[in-house]
């Protein structure tokens, strides 16, 4: 087993940052979901930042990924939030219904 | 030696729990696994020295983020069978893109490199044996990034009036107490004084 380098946390998060993205096509129509993979998406983003961090003996790699974790729940919050009144308006939560906002 | 096998444990185990996130049919499980894909990340920032980091990955996200999603899932009464419906024509697509996607990624790290010189601009060098972990993001977080950190938590509040606002529903017939009116009312609003005749009732 090799040393753990730099290469293998990025090779890890652009996995993890590919994954989010095909959640997304796969579960198209189910917001639920697409949230979750936003949040994996954030969590790649992360663990970018602090390998670099520590790859590069650096702290503010740790100090971005902590305003990232904020905005990540304040995401998270309002999302959830909108899905909420969403449901309450039309009983279902299809992406499809989420096009008669347009003008 | 064994911190090789650490992360090939954590990284494996993540990438496993996120691939469930996305697939799982039940969406409570999909919130589960994305716990589970969570506590790894955090146990990953733990084996890069960012300790900090790691347990407020899973304090915000664990109990926060992902509890959040529990209760919309087992709230909201979803026919969440049919949404998996009619997804088949856009796997290849997704396969397409997230495969395209991360060619691109590899070939970048693979071309990436640190520049000679890197060392000698770091802003805030992490030195280990002074301070702990903690301590040195303490002291540049509240020194060089006070105004960021401010303008988080206005984010926050922020979140905070809108997701209330926005869930808020005021009912009518529903009966509520108001204070203020309360305190306004005045005893003649209330209380009658009649004047009952002997003998006869009111």
């Amino acid at each position: 087993m090799t040393e753990i380098t730099l290469f293998h946390y990025l090779t890890l998060a652009a996995i993890l940052f590919v994954i989010g993205i095909f959640g997304i096509f796969l579960n198209r129509k189910n917001i639920i979901v697409i949230l979750m993979s936003v949040e994996l998406m954030l969590l790649a983003v992360n663990i970018n930042f602090v390998a670099f961090s520590a790859h590069l003996n650096d702290l503010h790699g740790q100090v971005f990924t902590m305003f990232i974790l904020t905005v990540a729940a304040a995401e998270a919050a309002i999302g959830l939030a909108i899905l909420m009144t969403f449901f309450r308006n039309k009983g279902r939560i299809l992406v499809d219904d989420l096009s008669e906002l347009k003008g | 030696m064994i911190a090789g096998a650490v992360f090939y444990i954590f990284a494996c185990v993540l990438i496993f729990s996120a691939l469930l996130v996305i697939t799982a049919r039940n969406p409570v499980h999909s919130v589960l696994f994305l716990i589970l894909a969570f506590f790894n990340a955090a146990g990953l920032f733990v084996l890069l020295g960012a300790e900090f980091v790691g347990m407020i990955l899973a304090i915000v996200y664990v109990g926060a983020v992902a509890v959040l999603f529990l209760f919309v899932v087992m709230m909201l009464d979803v026919d969440f069978a049919g949404l998996r419906k009619g997804f088949m024509p856009y796997v290849p697509l997704g396969l397409i893109i997230g495969g395209v996607l991360l060619i691109e990624l590899t070939i970048l790290y693979l071309a990436w490199g640190s520049s000679e010189s890197a060392s000698m601009v770091l802003a805030a060098p992490i030195d280990g044996a002074a301070k702990s972990n903690t301590h040195a993001l303490g002291n540049i977080l509240y020194t060089d990034y006070i105004f960021p950190f401010q303008v988080s938590g206005l984010i926050l509040l922020v979140a905070m009036i809108g997701a209330i606002t926005l869930t808020l529903r005021h009912r009518p017939g529903v009966k509520k107490q108001n204070i203020s009116k309360q305190l306004k009312t005045q005893p003649s609003d209330v209380v009658e004084l009649v004047k009952v005749k002997s003998g006869e009732g009111v």
